[in-house]
């Protein structure tokens, strides 16, 4: 099974701005989310750089961008992405 | 600390402030924060992008170190309180102060009847009214302000949960009643004679309202000298990324001219703690407290005079380490980088140290200087810190320590106050007046220790985790 990958940037913008807090993503995770996922800190994602991606902490769900990243908000897009059931 | 907008927002400010420190342009730069934090046309978080603009003109000013009382005209712009702040020879009074405008005056009827209410028959909470408060309208409870006291029997009474309680979180984070409403204008004030600057109210207030004073630009000129030495707390684990060698290199590229953990003075304070417990034991004392906490230090000096006889005498870990940077180079700049906001007041009665940060402040510093510690090299630490110092950062740490290197440790018998609130406050009288359960008492004024302290970054699981691994790869005092 292919897994979602969960990317938490842990430069150090992004790990003030409440990336820091990010890290305790598998606590709000249940069993069965949990199966499909797997999370990684990650250097600087570069994203903080310009305005335009809007504001830190940066988390990547798979190819996909959060920006001003709450647990709630990471988990939402882990949800969107995890395929039917079979 | 939490995680939450009202927090986020604090921290962009000290990044954007630090960030204007390394421009080529720092005034101008300064006087557009709020601008470039409300623009025209953007979304108010207030009733206008007006009010927004003139609340973080305030957050500014506390990031410069100026409190909202110290204005004398509104139309002084950032950009000069940033010269008066470099001007400035030494660190401003210590206070934790409320943004009056930023204050929403959370409303002072602390129990209201909401929509719930079926306007029954039985009408418990009416009979159970003491003050005939309960009122009816349109077949609906109401309370009558005027009339009702806060006791709260109505809530309980109703079948339905109607009845709500609706707290004033600041005041509700206050274990020693510091801070209450302006009777004029509702908003809430400190009162500094009871203030105790655990920080509990600028974690909890929703607004962001209650801001401490920065030392933050200080420190950062400070760096321009050469002359700064950064202390880092025994809670520095987990707080920012990297490794510790690599956070010291990143201070070396900020403008430290040094490094070194207070973790090797809270060693000195355990070896000596346990050495004062035991003393004080056999001369019949009942029982000792630690004395690491300033906040606890602060609420013993305020609150509990009947406490200050079993408080030790022995210095903190900031104070020894202090002490120890001064002897080995007089003309260090002393910078201690924690948690804490009551360090602050520690550090304005011990001329040894001259600034305190937060590691909040420390974080936006680095990012300012766009620096970033995971891509620092490791600067190798030479200095030994013990696994019992580094254990101070949490919780049950001090009372290990002192287990470790008290003689006839087998008659110690620990207690904790983990977290200071109001009933913490009272069961301390009782030790002190009464009778103590047990003959070492570790008081924490924030529940889990320093790696939940109020100026901290990380998330305290988070931070536990990390500080254990790193007091496993550390020697022990025992040798």
């Amino acid at each position: 099974m292919k897994k979602i990958n969960v990317s938490i940037c842990t430069g150090t913008t992004c790990y003030l701005m409440g990336g820091a807090h990010l890290l305790t993503f598998d606590e709000v995770l249940d069993p069965v989310t949990a199966e499909h996922v797997e999370i990684s800190g990650a250097h600087c994602l570069g994203l903080c750089g310009s305005e335009a991606h809007g504001k830190a902490p940066f988390v990547k769900v798979d190819d996909h961008i959060i920006a001003d990243a709450t647990l709630m908000k990471v988990l939402d897009k882990v949800r969107d992405l995890m395929p039917e059931e079979d | 600390m939490h995680d939450n907008k009202a927090n986020r927002l604090r921290k962009e400010i000290l990044i954007r402030t630090a960030r204007a420190f390394f421009t080529e342009e720092p005034n101008d730069t300064l006087n557009r924060i709020p601008l470039q934090m409300r623009p025209k046309g953007g979304e108010a978080s207030r009733c206008c992008i007006y009010k927004d603009r003139a609340v973080l003109k305030y957050r500014c000013m506390a990031a410069l170190g100026f409190g909202v009382e110290s204005e004398t005209d509104e139309l002084k712009p950032v950009s000069d309180y940033y010269e008066e702040a470099l001007a400035r020879e030494k660190p401003v009074e210590p206070l934790l102060t409320v943004i009056d405008v930023a204050c929403s005056a959370c409303v002072t009827t602390r129990y209201r009847a909401t929509d719930a209410c079926r306007g029954c028959l039985a009408r418990s909470c009416e009979s159970v009214c003491p003050k005939d408060a309960i009122e009816f309208y349109k077949g609906q409870a109401r309370l009558n302000p005027e009339k009702c006291v806060n006791c709260g029997l109505c809530m309980k009474a109703c079948p339905y949960h109607a009845i709500i309680r609706i707290p004033i979180p600041c005041e509700e984070a206050c274990p020693v009643g510091a801070i209450t409403k302006d009777e004029n204008t509702g908003r809430e004030v400190i009162d500094h004679e009871k203030c105790i600057y655990c920080g509990k109210c600028l974690r909890e207030c929703p607004f962001a309202a209650i801001t401490d004073l920065s030392q933050m630009v200080d420190v950062l000129n400070a760096t321009r000298t050469g002359k700064a030495v950064a202390m880092l707390a025994p809670s520095i684990a987990g707080q920012l990324p990297g490794t510790l060698p690599q956070l010291f290199t990143a201070l070396k590229q900020l403008g430290f001219s040094d490094v070194v953990e207070v973790a090797e003075g809270a060693d000195k304070t355990a070896l000596h703690e346990g050495a004062e417990w035991a003393e004080k034991i056999a001369e019949g004392e009942r029982f000792m407290t630690t004395s690491c906490c300033p906040a606890y230090i602060e609420s013993v000096d305020k609150h509990l005079p009947e406490m200050a006889p079993f408080v030790s005498d022995t210095p903190t870990p900031m104070a020894y380490t202090a002490a120890d940077v001064r002897e080995k180079n007089p003309a260090a700049i002393t910078v201690f980088i924690g948690p804490c906001l009551a360090k602050r007041r520690e550090a304005a009665r011990n001329p040894d140290v001259d600034y305190v940060l937060t590691f909040e402040e420390l974080g936006a510093m680095l990012v300012g200087a766009a620096i970033d510690v995971l891509e620092c090299e490791e600067t190798p630490i030479t200095a030994t810190a013990h696994r019992e110092g580094r254990g101070f950062a949490a919780s049950g740490g001090v009372t290990e320590a002192v287990k470790v290197v008290a003689p006839g440790n087998a008659a110690l018998q620990p207690i904790q106050v983990d977290g200071i609130d109001w009933k913490t406050m009272v069961q301390m009288r009782t030790w002190a007046t009464k009778s103590c359960p047990g003959n070492f008492v570790e008081v924490m004024s924030c529940a889990g220790g320093c790696l939940a302290g109020p100026g901290t970054i990380s998330a305290p699981r988070v931070a536990k985790k990390q500080l254990n691994d790193l007091q496993e790869k550390s020697p022990s005092l025992q040798g």
